[in-house]
């Protein structure tokens, strides 16, 4: 039934779109990367339901890619503070 | 049989994303919204996954999906302690 | 039902685009807008996953949404701190209103032009479009996915420049000698994290560099996903990247302007033409090629990265990486 995995995709979508919000109309960067996260692992999740929909399994290496890559911004957000770690 | 138990558990993970946004809205602070967001990664990507695998036309396929799981699951245990840590420092 | 869903899920997905470009452009720190450009990168991502495009969402996965992002950060750190908190909108402020009107008039016409063009194309008869052309042709190539046929057989010249132009732009970076070491601390979460990623990169890599003969993938997205395994070694502490040093490095540099263009040659002395293959061997030619540009592209990557090449005595014997 497609027609179900369809309302699971838009429904995904828009959790996304919902989820823009607070990192819109954040000012903390902390805050706006955690929303990034959010917006990653959802995004892996979306991508996975269109291959099966559109029946590319391509776009299962696309979700691979994405959630193998989506962590190492998140690593290097956090990776100075203040530029303590500068030599 | 085996399209709507896919279906139920692919339902219940996208219930999972929802109710992580939700939290991320709504919780009052970093800590309790990072609390939010693992159990969507975590949860919500193991029923959509499943779900998905029950799907998938060949063994591969299955397989590769179950990587990206534990992949999510690993990825996001790091990245929340990351980001704990770190707005726990300045 | 179904088109009134795609259509939903298309008009949530540009809304999703143009609220995180309007925020990226109006951001109050620089720090802010990268993080928001991140987040538009995995947005475009989606947008090419649902356009059908495979080969480009993985391009914009790897580099956009992963890459790109941990750039930035770098490029911005080596900026002094209050420099990186000015108002992003300084740059614009040189034109003062009118100066915005302009950009604002210019960069829409830009956007109808190109609308216009790809409505034109769509109107098409399908003989007229390259498509039907390459999809004719395939056979011919030595491969089955179309994209790597077009960049490596058809278009190899395309792809030869493209190289040529992210050399240039190293040598430029090189040049400019940033080069001030920056020392990661070393914390376990991020040890531990680089003992299961970088394998996975790597594997990740020759997956794509195989694949992408019948299916999306290619030089571009393994090198990507190889400079991304360098740049996780460099953010947990490992100072030289997993690169080499000294002359491998720089043969690597070159490594894949250097493939390509000894094959132009050898053709072009064989009368055959300049990077016109055997039609026998032209799949593995390309995967030689592939390879080598591959590995020339993470390097490329890595050391745009680093922003200078690491030096010699940083390394122990230990940590260097094949």
């Amino acid at each position: 039934m497609p027609d179900v995995l369809m309302l699971a995709c838009v429904v995904m979508a828009a959790t996304l779109v919902v989820g823009l919000v607070p990192m819109v109309r954040s000012t903390s960067s902390v805050e706006r990367m955690l929303t990034a996260q959010l917006l990653g692992t959802n995004g892996v999740g979306l991508i996975l339901l269109l291959a099966q929909i559109l029946d590319m399994p391509a776009l299962v290496d696309v979700a691979l890619v994405l959630a193998l890559l989506a962590v190492i911004a998140v690593v290097a957000f956090t990776r100075r503070s203040g530029g303590s770690e500068r030599a | 049989m085996l399209d709507w138990i896919s279906t139920f558990l692919i339902l219940a993970g996208v219930a999972f994303f929802v109710s992580g946004t939700i939290g991320l809205l709504r919780l009052p602070d970093l800590y309790c919204r990072l609390h939010a967001l693992t159990k969507s990664d975590n949860l919500g990507h193991g029923l959509l996954i499943l779900g998905l695998m029950l799907r998938s036309d060949d063994l591969l396929t299955a397989l590769k999906l179950l990587l990206i799981w534990i992949l999510v699951l690993t990825a996001s245990a790091a990245a929340s302690q990351l980001i704990a840590q770190y707005s726990g420092r300045s | 039902m179904n088109t009134l869903s795609w259509s939903f899920l298309d008009i949530l997905l540009v809304i999703a685009l143009v609220l995180l470009a309007g925020a990226a452009l109006r951001a109050r720190s620089l720090r802010q807008s990268i993080i928001l450009f991140i987040a538009f990168g995995l947005v475009t991502a989606l947008v090419w996953a649902r356009l059908r495009a495979p080969d480009v969402a993985l391009a914009e996965a790897a580099i956009g949404a992963g890459l790109t992002g941990a750039l930035l950060l770098t490029a911005l750190r080596n900026r002094p701190s209050e420099e990186s908190r000015l108002v992003s909108n300084n740059g614009m402020r040189w034109g003062g209103r009118w100066g915005n009107v302009a950009i604002t008039v210019s960069v829409s016409l830009v956007a109808l032009g190109i609308g216009w063009a790809v409505l034109y194309g769509m109107n098409d008869t399908q003989s007229g479009r390259l498509a039907g052309q390459v999809g004719s042709a395939l056979e011919l190539s030595g491969v089955s996915n179309p994209v790597t046929a077009v960049l490596l057989n058809f278009r190899a010249y395309d792809t030869l420049l493209e190289l040529a132009v992210l050399l240039a732009a190293l040598l430029g970076i090189l040049s400019l000698g940033g080069g001030r070491a920056t020392h990661c601390t070393v914390d376990p979460i991020a040890t531990s994290l680089r003992g299961w990623l970088v394998p996975l990169l790597i594997l990740t890599a020759g997956y794509q560099l195989w694949v992408g003969a019948h299916a999306p993938g290619g030089a571009f997205q393994a090198g990507a996903l190889l400079a991304a395994a360098g740049v996780v070694q460099h953010l947990a502490g490992r100072a030289h990247a997993g690169l080499p040093v000294g002359a491998v490095l720089r043969v690597l540099m070159v490594s894949g302007i250097g493939i390509f263009m000894t094959m132009g040659l050898w053709t072009f002395l064989g009368g055959r033409g300049f990077l016109a293959y055997p039609q026998r061997w032209a799949g593995e030619l390309i995967l030689l090629i592939e390879l080598f540009a591959t590995l020339a592209i993470a390097v490329t990557l890595i050391l745009c990265y680093l922003g200078s090449e690491p030096e010699r005595r940083r390394i122990t014997p230990a940590g260097s990486k094949p």
